[in-house]
C-alpha cells in the first residue's frame, strides 16, 4: 500500500543528492558490469570450445616435425614424409585415416583480384577425416593426386572474396604463385575454430604440392583419425613405433617428431577457460561486495543526516516499519539503479570485445537475472542494517538531532 | 475540579482500571495524566523533568501551559504527544492507556489522535507546503486524490492556498508555521498541541498565529499551547502554570 508512495520519496532522495547518489551507485555498476562482461567472455570462450570440439569431430592426433626435442634443444626441422604417411596408412589397423598435409600462404590471383591466403597441399580423405563436405563440384581424388593435376578446391568463403559464387567459379582457372589450377568444388562452410578459419582456404593434391611448390616429399603434419573401437592411448604408441622404425631411431634417442592430442588439448583448454571464468566472476563479485559496503556506508551517513526527517516523520504517524520500509527501498533503488547502468554498460562491453577485439562472448538470460538479483540482494543485505538503525530511532531524541 | 477529585480518590484506593469498566472522567476526557512523573538521569544525578502531575483536558478546552524556562514544559507536551514515554505514572488518551501501546498503535495515535506544532516549525525541506501537509495523511494510508484535496483544503482554512507549490525554505516564518499548523489540523485529531509556536516568530506574526488558533478553537477544536508570554496566554481559556516540574497553579483565564 506504502510501496509506491515509499518509493516516490526514495526516488525524490536519490535526485535530491544526485551527484553523491552517482559515486555510490558507481561500486555497484562496476561490479554489476565486470560480472557480466566477465560471465559473457567466459560463455563465449566456451562456446567457441564447444564449436571446436564439435567440429573436431572424432578423436584426431596430430604428428608434426616442427618443434620437437633433441638432448633439451628445441629443433625445427622437417622429418615427416609421404613415405611416412603411407607406413603408417598400412601398418596399423587401429587408424581410421592417415592424413599428411602440408601448407602456407601463397598469391592467388582471380581476374585482377589478388589475396594471399592460406594454400593446403593434402590427400583426398581430408575432407572425410576433418568432416569437411563438398558444396559444388568435387573433391580431388586419388587419380589428381597421383597424376599432379592442378586442380584446387576452394573454402566457402573463398568465392565470395574473389567478387564471385560458388557456381560461378566452378570450371574457371586461379592463378596460385601464377601457376595455373582449375577450380573443381567449392566447401561447405564450416566456420573458425578459434584462431583459425578454414572456410578461407584453397585445397590443392599433396603431390602436385610438393612438386609445384615445395620440390620434396617432406610433410608437414600428418593427422591420424583413431578408430573407435580403438584407444588413443594405443594410437599413439603405434604411431610411435611405426615411425621410430622408419626413421631408424635408435632404443633410447630421442624421437626426432611430436604427437599431439587435439582433443587433449582443448580439453585443457576448456579447464583453463573456466577456472579463469570463475576468477574473473569471482573478482567481479567482490567488486559488487565493495560495491554493497559502499551502499551501506552512504546510506548510514543518509540516516545520520536524516535523524531530523526521521524524528519528523514518526511524530507525524510514520510506524517503524514505516521508516524501515523508506530507508530499504531508498538503498534497493541505489543498488537496482545501479544494478541497470551495470548491466547495460556490461552489454555494451561484450559487444565491443566481440565486435572490435573479435573475442567471442554471449550474454545469457541467466547472467542478466542474475546480476539483477545479485544487486536487489545487496542492496538488501548492507540497506537493512543502516534502516534498522533509522528505524528505532527515538522520536524525541530524532527531533532534538541537529 | 469534580474529575481531578475522582482521580486522587483512585489513586489513593489503588485502583486499577480496566478499559471496559473506566470511571466517566477517563471517557469524557481526552487526556487523562496520573500521577505522571519523568526523569532523566544524570550519572549519578536524577532530573526530575515532570514530578507526579495530574491533569484532565476535555473537548474543546484551549489551555495554555506557562512556567520559567526548563519547568518542563515542554517534557509535558512532548508525553502529551507519545512522542516521549513517562517514567512513572498512568496516561489515558481517549480511554486508553498509552503505556500498553505498541509502536504501531503509537504511531497512530500520534497520526490520528495529535497534531504537534513546534517552535522550529520541523517542515521537510526538500518538499513542497501541500507535500508537507500531506505525510500524515500518507501515513495514515489514505489514496493520492483525497489527500490532495484534504491537504489543500487545510493550506486554505490557515491562508495559504496561494503558497502550496512552495518550498519551506521559499516561505516567511509565519508562513512556516502556517503551513505546520495545516499538517497538524490535517488529520483532524482530537487535540492540538503547540510548543512555543510563536517562539521564533516576530510579535506581529506571532499575533497571527494566535488568532489562527482562536478561530480554530471556535470551530471546536482542543487546544494546548505553550508560552512564556501572557499575552500569548491570553488567547487560552485556562492556565495551567508549572515550576520544576509540578503543577502550582492551574486556573480557568481572565482574559475572555
Ligand atoms: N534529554 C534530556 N536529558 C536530560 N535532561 C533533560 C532532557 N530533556 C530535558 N531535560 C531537563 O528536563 C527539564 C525540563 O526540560 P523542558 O521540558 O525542556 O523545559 P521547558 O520546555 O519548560 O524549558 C530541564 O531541567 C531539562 O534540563
Ligand atoms: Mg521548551
Amino acid at each position: 500500500m506504502l510501496l509506491g508512495e515509499t518509493t516516490l520519496i526514495a526516488l525524490q532522495s536519490i535526485r535530491g543528492n544526485l551527484f553523491r547518489a552517482t559515486l555510490t551507485m558507481l561500486g555497484i555498476i562496476i561490479g554489476v558490469a565486470a560480472v557480466i562482461t566477465m560471465v559473457a567472455l567466459g560463455a563465449g570462450a566456451q562456446q567457441a570450445i564447444d564449436e571446436q570440439m564439435e567440429a573436431l569431430g572424432g578423436d584426431i592426433l596430430s604428428v608434426s616435425s616442427a618443434g620437437f626435442f633433441s638432448r633439451g634443444i628445441a629443433r625445427n626441422q622437417q622429418t615427416l614424409t609421404t613415405g611416412d604417411a603411407l607406413a603408417l596408412a598400412q601398418q596399423s589397423v587401429s587408424f581410421g585415416g592417415v592424413v599428411p598435409e602440408i601448407n602456407g600462404r601463397r598469391q592467388i590471383k582471380y581476374g585482377n583480384k589478388n589475396l594471399n591466403l592460406t594454400v593446403l597441399g593434402t590427400t583426398p580423405n581430408y575432407a572425410d577425416v576433418h568432416l569437411f563436405s563438398i558444396a559444388t563440384g568435387r573433391m580431388f581424388n586419388q587419380s589428381d593426386d597421383s597424376a599432379r593435376r592442378r586442380v584446387v578446391v576452394l573454402g566457402a568463403e573463398v568465392p565470395n572474396m574473389l567478387d564471385t559464387d560458388a557456381t560461378g567459379i566452378l570450371g574457371k582457372t586461379i592463378q596460385i604463385r601464377s601457376i595455373s589450377f582449375d577450380v573443381i568444388g567449392v566447401l561447405e562452410a564450416k566456420g573458425s575454430s578459434g584462431w583459425h578459419n578454414p572456410d578461407d582456404d584453397i585445397w590443392i593434391p599433396l603431390s602436385t604440392a610438393q612438386f609445384r611448390v615445395t620440390g620434396s616429399d617432406f610433410v608437414e603434419t600428418i593427422s591420424i583419425k583413431v578408430r573407435e573401437d580403438s584407444s588413443i592411448e594405443l594410437a599413439m604408441v603405434d604411431i610411435e613405433s611405426v615411425l621410430r622404425r622408419e626413421h631408424k631411431i635408435l632404443p633410447g634417442a630421442d624421437n626426432d617428431f611430436s604427437i599431439m592430442n587435439r582433443k587433449q588439448f582443448l580439453d585443457t583448454r576448456q579447464e583453463a577457460t573456466e577456472i579463469f571464468t570463475y576468477l574473473l566472476a569471482g573478482i567481479a563479485a567482490v567488486s559488487l561486495l565493495v560495491g554493497g559496503i559502499g551502499i551501506m556506508n552512504i546510506m548510514l551517513v543518509t540516516v545520520t543526516e536524516r535523524t531530523r526527517e526521521i524524528g519528523i516523520r514518526k511524530a507525524m504517524g510514520a510506524t517503524n516499519g514505516n521508516i524501515m520500509l523508506q530507508f530499504l527501498v531508498e538503498a534497493m533503488v541505489l543498488c537496482l539503479l545501479g544494478g541497470g547502468i551495470g548491466l547495460a554498460l556490461g552489454i555494451g562491453a561484450a559487444y565491443i570485445a566481440a565486435e572490435f577485439a573479435g573475442w567471442q562472448t554471449q550474454v545469457s538470460f541467466v547472467s542478466v537475472a542474475t546480476a539483477f538479483t545479485f544487486s536487489a540482494a545487496v542492496g538488501l543485505v548492507f540497506g537493512i542494517w543502516p534502516a534498522k538503525r533509522a528505524a528505532g530511532l527515538d522520536p524525541i531524541e530524532a527531533l532534538r538531532h541537529e | 475540579m469534580g474529575l481531578l477529585a475522582g482521580i486522587i480518590m483512585d489513586k489513593s484506593q489503588n485502583v486499577r482500571m480496566s478499559p471496559d469498566s473506566l470511571p466517566d472522567y477517563l471517557t469524557e476526557a481526552i487526556i487523562c495524566f496520573v500521577d505522571i512523573g519523568r526523569t532523566y538521569r544524570m550519572g549519578s544525578e536524577t532530573i526530575y523533568a515532570l514530578r507526579s502531575i495530574d491533569m484532565v483536558i476535555k473537548p474543546n478546552e484551549f489551555a495554555a501551559v506557562m512556567g520559567p524556562s526548563g519547568s518542563g514544559k515542554s517534557t509535558l507536551m512532548n508525553v502529551i504527544g507519545c512522542l516521549d514515554s513517562p517514567t512513572t505514572g498512568d496516561y489515558w488518551l481517549n480511554g486508553r492507556l498509552v503505556s500498553e501501546m505498541n509502536d504501531r498503535q503509537l504511531a497512530k495515535a500520534r497520526n490520528q489522535d495529535i497534531g504537534f506544532v513546534f517552535q522550529t516549525f520541523n517542515l521537510l525541506n526538500r518538499m513542497s507546503a501541500l507535500h508537507n501537509v500531506e505525510v500524515p495523511l500518507i501515513y495514515s494510508g489514505m489514496k493520492r486524490k483525497e489527500r490532495h484535496e484534504r491537504a489543500q483544503h487545510a493550506l486554505e482554512i490557515v491562508g495559504l492556498a496561494d503558497r502550496t507549490l512552495h518550498r519551506p525554505l521559499e516561505l516567511s516564518g509565519g508562513q512556516r508555521q502556517r503551513v505546520a499548523v495545516a499538517r497538524a489540523l490535517v488529520t483532524e485529531p482530537s487535540i492540538l498541541l503547540a510548543d512555543e509556536p510563536t517562539g521564533n516568530l516576530d510579535s506581529t506574526t506571532g499575533r497571527e498565529i494566535m488568532s489562527l488558533f482562536d478561530d480554530l478553537h471556535e470551530s471546536g477544536n482542543t487546544i494546548i499551547v505553550v508560552t512564556h508570554e501572557q499575552e500569548i496566554a491570553d488567547h487560552a481559556r485556562r492556565i495551567i502554570r508549572l515550576s520544576d516540574g509540578a503543577i502550582v497553579d492551574d486556573q480557568p483565564s481572565g482574559g475572555h
